[in-house]
């Protein structure tokens, strides 16, 4: 949130209040930047038009390569490197290997997952957030509207976000 | 999804009518079904009849080579196969697929039960919208569980080793030590008395649940609700204990010889997500009719999430059980596995392979993402992989232990499970059109309408 960013905010203090707001701010053609709320709302995400988070993706291609890694390591120590007889096993005995491989995929998972989730929120240690309105931790709703990124004008926006319910339209 | 449904429940009492024309067409499936069983039965009768000599010609060898391997492996593991091999007769067939297959749709019927019982003790709103869809499995009960006892009392010693005659006698040239061990429980009687009493036992929870849900439709309130919690958890309870011991009589005690700490788990695993491989297909198909229009993709995502999950459950119980047996590499449990692998000319290898291949690899790759949950197509394919595969699973937990090397895919095993299957559906059907399609009075029906994930 540069200082340069010039924001409308609604604030609302009703959860169903903001959820038709969002599709009646739409409805003018108005683009949300986000709406921030003190807890989840069931729909909120579809009906501010939000992508569908690309986590999963990065779940699958960390768990792949957390399997590859485990495989990798214990083939490499076990039959390549230094290779040893357990059980009267092959040397290559996937089925002892099969434990292993499931925790290095899990373990890769949640922690490149809980990384991933870090970093593209820009939740790192020493990051000082400023939030746009700090009622949003209490019991306000606030839609955020960037001014620069909408073609229709900032008293046009106020009095969209008036008309559909908000409490006080604030700028920041 | 974000809609806020206008759908209440007073209006919506919707029936499921089962048509002359679906009669028919389930008639005709059986029909079928018998056909292809008694050409099968009737091929196999002139088969064997034929091949008799070939086949004992190569008894001998087959005993040899059993003999060979015995002496890696212990000598009362592999008696126990050439046990099975001198009672062998082409009937045998017949009753190792009846029993194969009403053990196979009793659990599908009884998991029904458990799954809405589970609904009630947990209070879970998202399943009320479908909830009468399991409801009407157990009906099936009715069919199955009399099979399974007359198969068991007339043509158990088919079955279970145990059965057969003068292993418990000392003295008998058949007295085998390790199981008169056993025959403090594994006895005809007390078998009956648990097969008796724990299937009257479902049966009449089920009927006390399904009842007080007919009732709930015309009365409503919270009472008979928190009645039903009251059988549910009764029932869970239960079939707790029942599940377990139904796996070791019905299943595990065919290769007497043979125990896994692990069983229970296992075959109530197999049974419980070809359940909601079922429920999946028979709420799509209901779909299809124009029926239940208020399950929507939210219910089909948990649905589709249980059997996802619960296909990697049953890996995980099925893998480990196979890990341990592996690890620790004592001959009486290896044989198991061994025989299904490589023994009886390898005839039960590549339903090993496919079976695995069927219940955790494909189910796994095509149940992973979220669209794919949320799609028909997708649930229909991986529901039907998975009722195939567990199909598979029972044949390989039963078939090697009562066929040996005489078992096989053929026109008997397909005519069977065509007539069980048809009868399944044919019963369900009737079930179901018993009763609104929805629970109308359910008190946590307007949340189930909500289900937003």
């Amino acid at each position: 949130m540069s200082s340069t960013t010039n924001y409308i905010l609604g604030v609302y203090d009703d959860e169903d209040e903001v959820l038709h707001a969002v599709t009646a701010v739409k409805a003018q053609g108005i683009k949300i930047e986000d709406v921030f709320t003190p807890f989840p709302i069931h729909g909120l995400d579809v009906a501010v038009g939000h992508a569908r988070t690309r986590l999963p993706i990065a779940a699958f291609m960390f768990g792949t390569l957390g399997m590859i890694c485990a495989l990798s390591l214990i083939s490499y120590t076990m039959v390549f490197d230094w290779p040893m007889i357990i059980g009267g096993k092959d040397f290559f005995a996937l089925p002892n290997w099969i434990p292993v491989t499931f925790e290095g995929t899990v373990l890769f998972t949640a922690f490149g997952l809980v990384t991933t989730f870090c970093a593209s929120n820009n939740l790192y240690p020493g990051n000082k957030v400023e939030p746009l309105d700090l009622r949003i931790t209490d019991d306000k709703f606030v839609m955020a509207i960037n001014v620069d990124k909408n073609k229709v004008s900032a008293a046009d926006i106020k009095k969209v976000l008036k008309d559909s319910g908000a409490i006080e339209v604030n700028t920041k | 999804m974000a809609g806020h449904s206008h759908f209440s429940p007073a209006n919506v009492e919707e029936h499921f009518e089962f048509s002359a024309e679906g009669k028919k067409r389930i008639i005709y499936a059986f029909i079928a079904g018998l056909t292809a069983l008694a050409l099968g039965i009737y091929l196999l009768s002139k088969g064997e009849a034929g091949g008799h000599e070939v086949a004992n010609a190569g008894h001998d060898a087959v005993k040899a080579g059993h003999e060979a391997a015995g002496e890696h492996l212990s000598g009362g593991a592999v008696s126990h196969q050439a046990g099975a091999e001198e009672h062998y007769d082409w009937t045998n067939r017949i009753w190792a697929n009846v029993w194969l297959n009403a053990v196979f749709f009793t659990g599908i019927a009884v998991v029904g039960m458990f799954f809405v019982s589970l609904q009630y003790l947990t209070k879970s709103g998202w399943s009320a919208v479908m909830k009468r869809v399991p409801e009407a499995f157990p009906k099936f009960l009715y069919i199955s569980l009399p099979i399974l006892i007359l198969v068991f009392f007339f043509k158990g010693d088919v079955i279970f080793h145990w059965m057969h005659h003068g292993v418990t006698e000392v003295g008998s040239e058949n007295y085998d030590k390790i199981i008169a061990g056993k025959s403090g429980y594994l006895n005809k009687n007390f078998f009956l008395i648990r097969l008796v009493g724990f299937g009257a036992l479902w049966i009449i929870l089920w009927n006390m649940l399904r009842k007080k849900s007919l009732e709930e439709d015309l009365v409503g309130g919270s009472d008979l609700f928190t009645q039903m919690v009251k059988i549910g958890t009764a029932f869970i309870v239960i079939f707790g204990a029942s599940s377990s011991i139904f796996a070791w009589d019905w299943v595990m005690s065919i290769d007497t010889h043979w125990f896994s700490t692990m069983f229970g788990w296992y075959m109530f695993a197999s049974w419980h997500v070809t359940t909601y491989a079922v429920i999946v297909l028979a709420i799509l198909y209901l779909k299809d009719k124009g029926l239940m229009g208020y399950v929507n993709e939210n219910h089909l995502h948990d649905l589709g999430k249980f059997m996802f999950a619960f296909s990697i459950f049953w890996t995980y119980v099925w893998f480990e059980q196979f890990l341990l047996i592996y690890y620790a590499n004592l001959p009486e449990e290896t044989i198991y596995f061994l025989e299904r692998w490589e023994g009886h000319n390898k005839i039960y290898k590549t339903s090993e392979i496919l079976m695995v291949i069927l219940n955790f690899l494909l189910p796994f790759l095509v149940l992973m993402t979220r669209d794919a949950k949320r799609t028909r197509i997708f649930l229909k394919i991986a529901a039907f992989l998975i009722i195939a595969g567990h199909y598979i699973d029972f044949y390989q937990m039963i078939m090697p232990g009562v066929l040996g090397k005489h078992g096989g895919y053929g026109l008997v095993e397909f005519g069977m499970v065509t007539v069980f299957a048809s009868a399944f559906i044919y019963v369900i059907s009737g079930e179901l059109t018993k009763a609104s399609l929805v629970a109308k009075n359910h008190p946590f029906l307007p949340e189930a309408l909500h289900h937003d994930i």
